[in-house]
């Protein structure tokens, strides 16, 4: 098996990004489309830690830990724009979200 | 025997298997833990209801076995004997894996519980924050076994379950880690997170935490204890499974084996949280004052508690054995009766040896502590009145939370008095 | 392996109908995300990883998806309108990665041997201290402000 370098760790999180963006453009459901964000950012810090590693200096780890905390701080406001909306509209769909359409 | 085996048992090894890198090791660790495990909530079963029941002036299980010794054994057999009924309209999936992920988030906690000073599974440098974390994956388990279940009664109490669990996982955090900055204030200045590290560091600084900085480091561990029960829903906080309440809360569809399986999750969960508290404040597997008293005698005092306890208990089962009624039918109980004596004399008589009195410390002292906390648990469950939901929360969020908020900054000022005085001379002289 | 297993199930978040399924697959994703962290020597993250993702944001997620069940929504059309342009947009991005990977293949070199993994909070810790204590206010600020909005978003009346 040929050693894992860092490239490997760049194509599971391109593969993850990649799967995350299609999810966000593709799918009807907002819970959905916030949890494939959640995905993209997962492959943001999964690429931010290996090259961590291969730099030896520890900053990509902090800055990791202030993606995952504003990740958690996107969520939750996401989410409670959700309630607000579902509460209005009672559905979940982005498809009807057209209010402002002409 | 291959060295797989024996290159570990050599003398000069002080550390856990975990950390060593023998796996054969590591997994008779684990097999050990899991039985004990097994064991303890077997014998909590039991335990639970003889207590609560003398507390209640009641007598408990007397019928099936001498004293209702063999209850546990009959309530498994019966659970195992119960038609298993998944609800029609729940997501079979997920109903089916709930009581998993709650048994694999409770059961990951113990690969890092310290029982001596190289008798853990393993030791992470992360210790601390990987038993955090994974408490938290029990939530997940709870929410999806009240939601799988397809019916409003599991739902509500999941949410309520889920809700409690949360807030009250946000002062276990905040008192663990005005825990963990004690740790640090040792010569190096620098704490840790590893769990073995902190009942060495409680041993360096010679004192407790539940004793440190009186009364910083008792509030602390009051939070952590309040909390704990709290976290693991028992009295007097268990208004999502509480039978008069809500029809038993999110294990309600479950029957047979997966409800054993909430219920072995359930306690399980008791004795990891216990045993987190005892790591962090309460010394581990030191024996009680270990540097008051100390020197070689009361050394060897302490040394003869595991076989004094193990006398005790073959004593009271010899008093119970001489008053049980002299009827023939209750021949087979009172000689079972006597056996089981006979059984913790032996034990008693083998804890006796000195080479097995030495390495059977630190594992006793823990166990014995761990006993305590769950008397502790039994006896609050037999006391208090149980917290409607609200009050509940606010307890958690409004009483808590300012609490763990003030102990963490006050701990921290009082730790670093010395360098915060020379700050503010510096800043005042020149 | 566990890329495999992270890769697979972040393409169950994004096939399956029942927002629960998908919530379930995001929870193996992160899992599996934790342990990579792990074998980069980077426990700390992984830690943080757990406690905040999986213990907290998700079950934040399935209390949402529990309060927002609708049962019609399982029978509906779970793809988008425009999803052909979108699934071709990704795989554009896709393309672009794959060339950039194969262009700077050289780039990456082997991975240094690792920093001592034993103080890697106590060295973190450092950092979040004296470098980043800047962000480090900003990010509690955020934070408080997450929550305010967020109670403020989801509360009946003003």
């Amino acid at each position: 098996m040929a050693p894992i370098t860092t490239l490997h760790y760049l194509v599971v999180a391109a593969a993850l990004f990649v799967l995350g963006v299609i999810g966000v453009l593709t799918r009807r459901n907002v819970v959905i489309v916030l949890m494939s964000i959640e995905l993209i950012l997962n492959a943001v810090n999964l690429n931010l830690v290996a090259f961590s590693r291969m730099w030896g200096g520890l900053h990509g780890q902090v800055f990791a830990i202030f993606v995952i905390t504003d990740a958690a701080a996107e969520a939750a406001v996401g989410l409670g724009i959700l309630i607000a909306f579902f509460r209005n509209k009672e559905t979940v769909n982005v498809d009807e979200v057209d209010l402002m359409k002409w | 025997m291959p060295s797989f085996i024996t290159n570990y048992l050599d003398k000069t090894v002080q550390v856990t298997p975990g950390q060593y890198g023998s796996p054969f090791w590591a997994l008779v660790y684990i097999l050990v833990v899991f039985g004990g495990v097994s064991l303890a909530v077997v014998c909590m079963n039991w335990l639970e209801r003889k207590i609560l029941a003398h507390m209640q002036v009641r007598l408990g299980p007397m019928r099936v076995g001498p004293h209702g010794l063999l209850q546990p054994i009959a309530d498994a057999l019966k659970l195992i004997l119960k038609e298993d009924i998944v609800p029609e309209g729940a997501d079979s999936f997920v109903f089916l894996l709930a009581p998993v992920i709650i048994l694999l988030a409770v059961f990951s906690v113990y690969c890092v519980i310290p029982f001596g000073p190289a008798h853990a599974i393993t030791d992470m440098n992360i210790g601390i924050l990987f038993m955090l974390g994974v408490s938290s994956l029990g939530v997940l388990g709870i929410v999806m076994a009240g939601w799988a279940s397809n019916s409003h009664y599991p739902l509500i109490g999941a949410l309520r379950s889920s809700a409690q669990m949360v807030s009250y996982e946000i002062a276990m955090g905040l008192a663990v880690v005005s825990a963990v900055l004690m740790t640090s204030l040792n010569d190096s200045g620098t704490g840790t997170l590893s769990m073995i590290d902190i009942v060495k560091a409680q041993n360096t600084q010679h004192i407790w935490f539940v004793f440190k900085f009186f009364p910083l480091g008792f509030v602390a561990f009051f939070i952590f204890a309040v909390a704990m029960v709290a976290e693991t829903n028992r009295a007097p906080f268990d208004l999502p499974e509480a039978e008069s309440e809500l029809t038993a809360g999110f294990h309600t569809e479950y029957s047979g084996l997966r409800w054993s399986l909430f219920m072995l999750g359930e306690y399980a969960a008791m004795i990891a949280v216990s045993s987190i508290a005892i790591t962090l404040w309460l010394g581990g597997w030191m024996r009680p004052f270990p540097n008051a008293l100390s020197g070689s005698t009361w050394d060897l005092a302490f040394s003869l508690f595991p076989a004094l306890t193990f006398f005790g208990l073959a004593g009271m089962t010899f008093y119970s054995t001489v008053r049980m009624p002299k009827h023939a039918f209750f021949r087979v109980q009172t000689i079972g009766l006597g056996a089981f004596g006979g059984v913790f004399a032996l034990i008693g008589l083998i804890l006796l040896v000195p080479p097995v009195r030495d390495r059977v410390q630190d594992v006793y002292w823990f166990i014995a502590k761990i006993a305590l906390f769950l008397y502790l648990y039994i006896w609050y469950r037999g006391t208090f009145p149980r917290y409607r939901f609200d009050q509940l929360m606010k307890v958690g969020w409004k009483v808590l939370l300012p609490m763990g908020i003030g102990v963490l900054m006050l701990t921290g000022i009082v730790g670093l008095r010395t360098e915060i005085w020379e700050f503010l001379q510096r800043l005042v002289h020149v | 392996m566990l890329s495999g297993i992270a890769i697979l199930s972040g393409v169950l978040v994004i096939t399956r109908k029942n927002p629960v399924h998908s919530a379930l697959a995001l929870i193996l994703t992160l899992l599996c995300v934790a342990g990579l962290y792990l074998m980069l020597y980077a426990p700390f993250v992984a830690g943080v990883q757990i406690i905040l993702y999986v213990g907290g944001i998700m079950v934040l997620f399935l209390f949402v998806i529990m309060l927002v069940n609708l049962e019609r929504s399982e029978k509906e059309k779970q793809f988008n309108q425009q999803w052909l342009p979108g699934i071709l947009a990704a795989l554009g991005l896709g393309t672009l990665f794959v060339a950039i990977y194969i262009k700077g293949k050289n780039a990456f070199p082997m991975l240094p041997p690792a920093l001592p993994e034993a103080d890697n909070t106590q060295r973190v810790g450092v950092l979040l201290y004296s470098n980043y204590m800047f962000p480090f206010e900003i990010a509690s600020l955020l934070l408080l402000v997450a929550i305010i909005g967020a109670v403020v978003m989801a509360k009946k009346r003003i």
